[in-house]
């Protein structure tokens, strides 16, 4: 093998280790400068105390972490943050996992619906907020204004700590819905017709088909599905920042909107606690992440 | 393999039970249609209301019982929202943060993906699970470093600082890896035979027959730079250098925050991502469900 072609091998093998990460270089600069410096950032600034303009003043330690332990505060924003993802994401899963076996069942207009349901898709989350802040108005508002025809009195449905936290989530889900059923959609499509086929031919239909052979299938699907809903909704955001601001009373006020009350509403930087709460954010995010990729892999793939 | 078996089991009563199910079959149909309007009707319902009502005057919008389609159809929420807030700045704005993040992303995200497919390199799978690793670190919990590194860069306020951060992207990188992997090997010989070196190779062969993955993450990272809130909202301090979605924020907050004038700006901000949903769907599916499929 050696012989006379082999000498400029090395060399080329040489440029094209080169190249390849010179290609590489653009995307690590990027992600070393936003997302590993940063990572490690919010570390060091959870563990210091910081002064009036948010500057790290002297390290404090765990402080943060025993502070935020014993805080009554911190302890109801993590409830809040539990029940906005359980108002979020079952709902949302099996309303779409319903709408989608619905659809399965050889009906017209398929590819309408899907078209319908999609439509979502193309609101951001400001506009979807801003709109459902329209409807959720207490005065004005076309959901108050269904009641009275009902004979039933206003909701406070933003202002009324009872009824904030369900209202956001329901903005939520609607935001969402197009996407699950998208998923669960593309799920059922990669099922093998072979064994659907085969369960019809034997007399299987409707409920039947749909609890022995189409839910079971679906399982992968499913679990990406419930995954990423739970990530997306302990991100969320903007729908809180734009319909309740965290309130009323802080019945809305998310893991996510304590980070930015800390760090920078009302001109607060307190970015010392507020990196601290990041910090719990960024583990409960990783735990659910690793949950997807340990249980994926073992147990819920069936095909 | 366990739900095959149980098939037959599922067939005997089934077929015993067949003519008594042909009624209750047709009822059944009734309600999946039945359920299915209601969903469709409730999911549609605000997308008809946004349109109803940018074309409602203040007081049809205001009405008991709400009104549901515009008496006379006035464009008045069209110019009140434009002088509410620079929403024509704004959407400018946006069309330029979103532009400039696709483009950089799709060229980053082509780099590093030709380098882990067709380029020899020594740790490729360490390297390649780091990109990965990218992924899983929510934004919003390393949000206030990135601001205090934007901020002290000077980079507060302007589109440097809105664009920055996105310019690589873990999941482009991944998604085209995925379809250049699929490259068949012959016709990259081929190339090689014919003198082209890699440079040529990548843009004259491999980008034009990838245009299908291309386009579909084009179109995921149009859609989530054009959507985003947090990052804008902190990193811009004028109403100028905000973009469309911090300005319908804005909207319903200002003094002048009347329903009309709302939805009238949710209009104008849907029309490119209207259009790439209705248009674009396909490619969309493609790069929403790269992960859910596999």
């Amino acid at each position: 093998m050696p012989t006379a072609s082999s000498p400029p091998e090395p060399r080329r093998r040489l440029g094209e280790h080169g190249l390849a990460w010179a290609f590489l270089l653009p995307s690590v600069v990027v992600f070393a400068l936003f997302i590993l410096y940063p990572l490690g950032r919010t570390f060091y600034l959870s563990a210091h105390a910081n002064d009036l303009f948010g500057a790290p003043s002297r390290y404090v330690g765990m402080k943060h972490y025993t502070d935020l332990l014993s805080s009554a505060d911190f302890r109801h924003t993590l409830v809040t943050t539990a029940l906005f993802v359980l108002f979020t994401v079952v709902p949302g899963v099996l309303g779409a996992l319903l709408l989608v076996l619905l659809m399965e069942s050889r009906i017209r207009g398929v590819r309408l619906l899907r078209s319908a349901f999609a439509l979502p898709f193309a609101f951001s989350v400001a506009s979807a907020s801003v709109v459902f802040s329209v409807f959720y108005n207490p005065a004005s508002g076309v959901l108050n204004g269904l009641l009275s025809n009902l004979g039933l009195g206003p909701v406070g449905w933003l202002t009324d700590s009872k009824w904030a936290l369900l209202s956001v989530a329901v903005s939520t889900i609607w935001m969402n819905l197009g996407y699950n059923v998208l998923v669960l959609s593309a799920g059922i499509g990669s099922i093998p017709g072979e064994i659907t086929e085969a369960a019809r031919l034997d007399g299987a239909s409707g409920l039947r088909l749909a609890r022995s052979i189409t839910v079971p299938m679906l399982g992968p699907s499913l679990f990406f599905l419930v995954v990423i809903s739970t990530v997306n909704a302990l991100q969320s955001f903007g729908q809180i920042h734009i319909l309740t601001r965290g309130g009323p009373d802080g019945s809305t006020r998310t893991l996510v909107y304590s980070v930015y009350e800390k760090a920078f509403a009302y001109g607060s930087s307190d970015f010392g606690t507020a990196s601290a709460q990041a910090v719990v954010l960024m583990v409960v995010v990783l735990a659910c992440t690793a949950v997807q990729f340990g249980v994926l892999e073992r147990k819920v793939h069936y095909a | 393999m366990t739900t095959l078996t149980k098939a037959p089991e599922v067939a005997e009563p089934a077929r015993a039970a067949r003519r008594p199910l042909q009624l209750r079959a047709r009822l059944g149909r009734a309600g999946v249609y039945a359920v299915l309007a209601v969903a469709v009707l409730t999911v549609a319902f605000p997308v008809y209301y946004v349109f109803a009502g940018a074309f409602m005057r203040p007081d049809e919008i205001a009405s008991y019982p709400p009104a549901m389609v515009p008496h006379s159809v006035t464009g008045q929420n069209f110019s009140g929202a434009v002088h509410a807030i620079p929403l024509v700045r704004q959407y400018g704005n946006s069309v330029l943060v979103a532009g400039l993040i696709t483009l950089a992303q799709l060229f980053t995200s082509v780099l590093a993906a030709y380098a882990f497919v067709f380029l020899p390199m020594r740790g490729r799978a360490v390297v390649f699970g780091l990109f990965l690793a990218t992924l899983m670190v929510p934004w919003e919990a390393i949000i206030i470093p990135n601001y205090l590194t934007l901020s002290g860069w000077g980079l507060g306020n302007t589109y440097f600082g809105l664009v920055l951060p996105f310019l690589a992207s873990g999941f482009g990188t991944f998604l085209l890896r995925q379809s250049f992997r699929q490259f068949p090997g012959e016709l990259r010989d081929a190339a090689r035979i014919d003198g082209a070196g890699h440079w040529r190779f990548l843009w004259r062969i491999l980008v034009p027959l990838n245009k299908p993955a291309l386009a579909a993450l084009a179109i995921y990272v149009f859609l989530s730079s054009w959507n985003q809130y947090f990052w804008p909202l902190i990193i811009t301090r004028t109403a100028e250098m905000q973009t469309l979605q911090i300005g319908l924020s804005s909207l319903r907050d200002s003094e002048m925050a009347d329903p009309g004038l709302i939805l009238a700006g949710v209009v104008l901000s849907l029309l490119p991502t209207l259009a790439l949903v209705l248009f674009g769907q396909r490619f969309i599916v493609r790069g929403l469900t790269a992960g859910a499929v596999r």
